[in-house]
């Protein structure tokens, strides 16, 4: 089975000069490159899937759930919020932008 | 003496309030279902004969008498509440016969059709089960994309399929020990009738589709994102 997600990439938290807003994270999805593409993707559901060390009921997969908020700038970037806030390591990874809910 | 539910903090004032004590008693539980019995109904008064010259010689007096106490308090009285529940509006892109991808669950990717939308406000669907192996299957409308491609599902009855069909059927409970050292459960078979029921709503879409060449290649076909593709520039 191939995907059902389009592919993301998490920026960095949104953030001023000096201060950082670890709440919400910048994502830039594949192919967005103005705010119209980005519009799609809003309220989309947002999966950052990692492997943990220790396995939670039988899975080292672990997922951290966020959603889209809001575009971000002028290059088809978006706003996301995430069930618990995402660590700075994870700048740089890669996530995964669901189709869902789908309004199409 | 019976304890106190509601032990006194000080003389006449309970220690719960009057809806605390209601749920304590728990009266609400037991309610009866069957309709009491009707009453005979008495008379309210009765006439009682009086000694006595200036007495009149007869009296009425009531045959239940008169509380003597009665709550000083209002009684509360809940709130009506005006909310209603109106139904899941159908997206305007998803009309029966409309070939929908699933996005999510067990069968993602798959593409099937739509039959229509049922009073809980989810939508019915069928792969047709011979063509993709999806089986009449209720889902969420956020969890499906609509296609332009159309199949004509006016010959389709789907009238038995509601949402009752798609309940599970009770099971006993086990005791644990039971579920623990038992057998085993033994692999139910799928109902004969809801097999039955597949069928003949197939029936009719089946004819359908074969009708257009290649859908039932399209229909069976999976839904995949591949390199350079992007969600927010295909048109479905």
């Amino acid at each position: 089975m191939t995907r059902l997600y389009a592919r993301g990439r998490v920026l960095s938290h949104q953030r001023g000069k000096r201060i950082t807003h670890p709440k919400t994270s910048l994502i830039q999805i594949e192919g967005a490159q103005k705010i119209e593409d980005a519009k799609f993707y809003l309220g989309k559901r947002i999966a950052y899937v990692y492997k943990g060390k220790k396995a939670v009921n039988g899975s080292k997969v672990r997922v951290i759930w966020g959603k889209c908020t809001r575009t971000h700038g002028n290059s088809g970037a978006v706003r996301a919020k995430f069930a618990s806030n995402l660590p700075p390591r994870t700048f740089g990874a890669s996530c995964r932008i669901m189709l869902y809910p789908s309004s199409i | 003496m019976v304890q106190q539910r509601s032990r006194p903090i000080a003389r006449n004032v309970g220690r719960l309030t009057r809806t605390q004590l209601y749920t304590k008693r728990g009266l609400f539980k037991g309610q009866k279902k069957a309709a009491a019995p009707a009453k005979e109904a008495t008379e309210e008064f009765k006439t009682k004969k009086v000694g006595g010259a200036k007495n009149g010689g007869e009296r009425k007096v009531p045959t239940v008498k008169a509380r003597a106490f009665y709550p000083a308090e209002d009684v509360a009285i809940p709130k009506n509440s005006r909310k209603t529940q109106r139904p899941t509006k159908l997206r305007e892109s998803i009309t029966p016969g409309t070939v929908l991808i699933l996005l999510a669950g067990r069968f993602r990717g798959k593409r099937v059709v739509f039959l229509k939308q049922l009073d809980s406000g989810l939508l019915l669907v069928t792969g047709p089960f011979k063509v993709n192996g999806v089986p009449l299957r209720r889902v969420n409308q956020a969890y499906v994309i609509a296609t332009s491609t159309k199949i004509n599902v006016g010959a389709v009855d789907s009238s038995k399929v509601n949402d009752a069909f798609f309940a599970k059927a009770a099971v006993k409970n086990a005791s644990k020990e039971e579920a623990f050292f038992g057998d085993k459960a033994e692999k139910k078979e799928y109902p004969a009738e809801k097999a039955q029921e597949q069928k003949n709503v197939d029936k009719a879409i089946l004819a359908e589709i074969k009708k257009v060449d290649g859908l039932t290649k399209y229909l069976n076909a999976s839904f995949g994102l591949s390199r350079g593709e992007f969600p927010h520039e295909l048109k479905f």
